[in-house]
């Protein structure tokens, strides 16, 4: 079975939870008592209220009062083909880190444009989120065409609309499906309403969607966790490096390059659970053990010798900023890449970027909450890495407020 | 990678994450399916190496004795330090008051015993077997959730989470709590079992069993905290938990499954969710969850 990792995003009441219910609810994913419970609170509201369907998602009590999601919220639904992950991510653009948080490590994005309004600011924005964050396929439910009387032309001129607009993102697949979350016809199930749809609903779309196996076909990227080092009488040598390889495959034989102490060696073994085993693709938690003894410790990074990343103290990123005091010039910041962890300060602010239109202001000191900026950042050690659209899992990076812990940004490399 | 194989190596990322950001980290362990779940993971993890964190049980005094049993007996199997906490303790040395009523809940009261118990070994992370698809608070929730010095979850001050990468930076005092299992289902964690072959305690599956049924129609065990009151109707039944915490909230359901495989079928037909069969204490309110987590809880 395959496991498929989307997010859904929108504006605010564009029925994304809804949808999200709508998908769960029409494939029999949900239980009874919990539809007991949605029944009750949606009657609560109103006397003669059908299911709300967006109550299912929304699970904190601020969210409920005010019907709007804040924070992302993850739920699962399972096929006999497929398990799927879904965050649900929230429209507002205050909310903007937290709809970054849920779409970062995803497949799939689904945009919602309400088909009364077309395409809005926060569609943009989505969308050039996604374009950043590198997500292979963007599909675009356009929903409530019930009430536009499930017009074809309606659906015609916001997909023309939206290709003219995304034209420029480079987002490398694009799908449209009207739906109408509400009714839920052409979420699981087709509808009479839309003859002219002869394409899949959204649910045959999910089945049969490509999963990407970029980082199975990327260069070997290989980062240690944990050194396991036991000291007991049987295992006194021991020295084991845990981690998961990144991307790529490995072979014991391998001859590999270790960053940042720029050394040469052999893998000597490699274990899995226990036992030995030849090699390991990307996604496997293995155990590296070289030929040499070399000065390895969590944050090292495992290369093969003719698939050089890139090393530098410098580095050109573009960052969504999730603090909510803004970035203050010389902020003690530290710089996480998956298990590596250096001393970094921003050097410059290249520039902000539009997050509707793309386009990029002046260089500038400040960067505020859900402000997306090019950046230059310094590190205090030798980072290796790889731009973010070569590999999604060596160039994305945290930062951290060295004082408050807090993650302060995100970033792309490259 | 089969689905499982990426559920799996994802919840051993997030621990050796646990392993190498903390200094006195600890893993939770109940004597549950999804914590015994957590120890096979860390085996997977760390093996040949020790685990590098004690199990830690805090033991309301309402646990089954299977469970405790199982616990002890898994422990000391795999020869990994085992530190229990008993809430009876907590009760004495503050002199707070014990659950009241027809079927009293501690369940409160453990939060004290689990706070004192990670101020006691000064833990500066937690591992627990929580998961999203168990209740829409914890749908919310961060897989590393940090918590302040009074173990309070603030789910409008969560840490941007993104990609696979973990931020455990902390002050002293303050903790994390880590969920590796987060984005499994129930039916995954009995897949997992099925596959790895995971010992369970018996009361996973079915058996004959004194139950008080409730007007609610609920299944609950009867047992020495429970006063049984003449209008109660008794009933001998086929049950097993699919749940186990206390023995005074847990509910046990019908059943007739002998097997891991028969427990799969069931929950692949059943029409009712896990806590919603079986905790009375998630019932109270819409909020419950999310009111618990902010004062402490899991």
């Amino acid at each position: 079975m395959e496991l498929l990792r989307f997010f859904t995003a929108g504006n605010v009441d564009d029925g994304k939870s809804t949808l999200i219910g709508r998908l769960l609810f029409d494939s029999n994913s949900i239980s009874t008592d919990i539809i007991d419970t949605l029944t009750k609170q949606s009657k609560a509201k109103a006397e003669n209220a059908d299911i709300d369907l967006a109550l299912l998602t929304d699970g904190l009590r601020a969210e409920r009062e005010q019907g709007i999601t804040i924070d992302v919220a993850y739920k699962y639904f399972v096929t006999d083909k497929r398990k799927y992950i879904i965050a649900d991510t929230p429209g507002h653009a205050q909310y903007t880190r937290n709809m970054f948080t849920g779409a970062s490590n995803t497949d799939l994005a689904i945009i919602l444009i309400d088909a009364r309004n077309g395409i809005t600011d926060q569609t943009k924005r989505h969308s050039i989120i996604s374009s950043i964050l590198g997500i292979p396929h963007v599909l675009i439910c356009v929903n409530k065409m019930d009430l536009k009387n499930y017009d074809q032309a309606v659906f015609e001129s916001i997909r023309k609309d939206y290709l003219a607009f995304a034209q420029p993102l480079g987002l490398k697949k694009i799908s449209f499906i009207p739906v109408s979350a509400l009714t839920g016809e052409n979420v699981v199930n087709k509808s009479d309403n839309f003859s002219w749809y002869t394409d899949e609903t959204l649910f045959d779309f999910l089945e049969n969607v490509e999963i990407p196996q970029e980082e199975a076909n990327n260069e070997t990227r290989f980062q240690v966790q944990y050194v396991i080092r036991p000291q007991t009488q049987e295992l006194h040598d021991y020295r084991g490096y845990a981690g998961a390889l990144l991307s790529g495959k490995i072979q014991k034989g391998d001859k590999v390059r270790v960053f940042p102490i720029d050394a040469l060696t052999t893998v000597e073994k490699i274990e899995k659970f226990e036992s030995e085993v030849e090699s390991a693709e990307a996604g496997e938690p293995i155990i590296l053990h070289l030929s040499d003894d070399l000065d390895i410790s969590r944050g090292s990074t495992f290369v093969l010798d003719n698939e050089r990343p890139e090393t530098a103290n410098e580095i050109d990123a573009t960052i969504c900023w999730m603090d909510n005091k803004p970035f203050q010039k010389g902020q003690k910041l530290l710089f996480q890449q998956n298990s590596f962890r250096a001393k970094a300060v921003i050097k410059s602010i290249e520039g902000r970027i539009d997050i509707h239109t793309l386009d990029s202001t002046e260089e500038t000191d400040e960067i505020h909450l859900n402000e997306f900026c090019k950046v230059n950042i310094k590190t205090a050690e030798l980072v290796s890495f790889d731009s973010y659209t070569k590999n999604r899992k060596t160039g994305a990076f945290i930062l951290i407020n060295e004082n408050t812990n807090n993650t302060v940004a995100a970033g792309v490399i490259g | 990678m089969d689905y499982l194989d990426q559920l799996e190596a994802e919840a051993i990322y997030i621990m050796r994450e646990v392993a190498g950001q903390f200094e006195r980290p600890a893993l939770l362990f109940s004597g549950g399916k999804d914590s015994i779940c957590l120890i096979h993971l860390a085996l997977k993890a760390f093996r040949p190496g020790k685990f590098p964190f004690p199990l830690v049980h805090i033991d309301t005094g309402h646990n089954f004795q299977e469970a405790l049993d199982f616990r002890d007996a898994l422990a000391e199997k795999i020869g990994e330090k085992l530190i229990v906490r008993k809430v009876e303790d907590t009760i004495r040395e503050r002199k707070l008051v014990d659950g009241k009523g027809k079927f009293p809940s501690r369940n409160g009261l453990q939060t004290y015993t689990l706070l004192d118990t990670v101020e006691e070994f000064e833990f500066d992370a937690c591992i627990g077997g929580a998961r999203r698809d168990e209740e829409k608070a914890r749908a919310k929730e961060r897989i590393f959730s940090v918590r302040d010095e009074f173990g309070q979850w603030d789910p409008k001050k969560q840490r941007p989470e993104l990609w696979n990468i973990y931020n455990g930076k902390i002050d002293k005092g303050e903790n994390v709590r880590v969920f590796p299992i987060s984005n499994w289902t129930e039916l995954d964690v009995w897949n997992y079992i099925k596959r790895e072959n995971i010992t369970l305690p018996s009361i996973y599956f079915t058996h004959e069993r004194e139950c008080i049924l409730t007007p609610q129609g609920q299944l609950m065990n009867t047992n020495e905290f429970v006063t049984i009151e003449p209008e109660d109707v008794v009933v001998k039944r086929n049950v097993r938990y699919r749940t186990v915490g206390d023995m005074t909230c847990t509910a046990a359901v019908e059943s007739t499954a002998y097997t891991v495989d028969d427990i799969i079928k069931e929950i692949k037909e059943t029409k009712i969710s896990e806590r919603g069969a079986t905790r009375m204490d998630d019932t109270l309110s819409e909020a419950a969850m999310e009111d618990r987590k902010k004062g402490g809880y899991f």
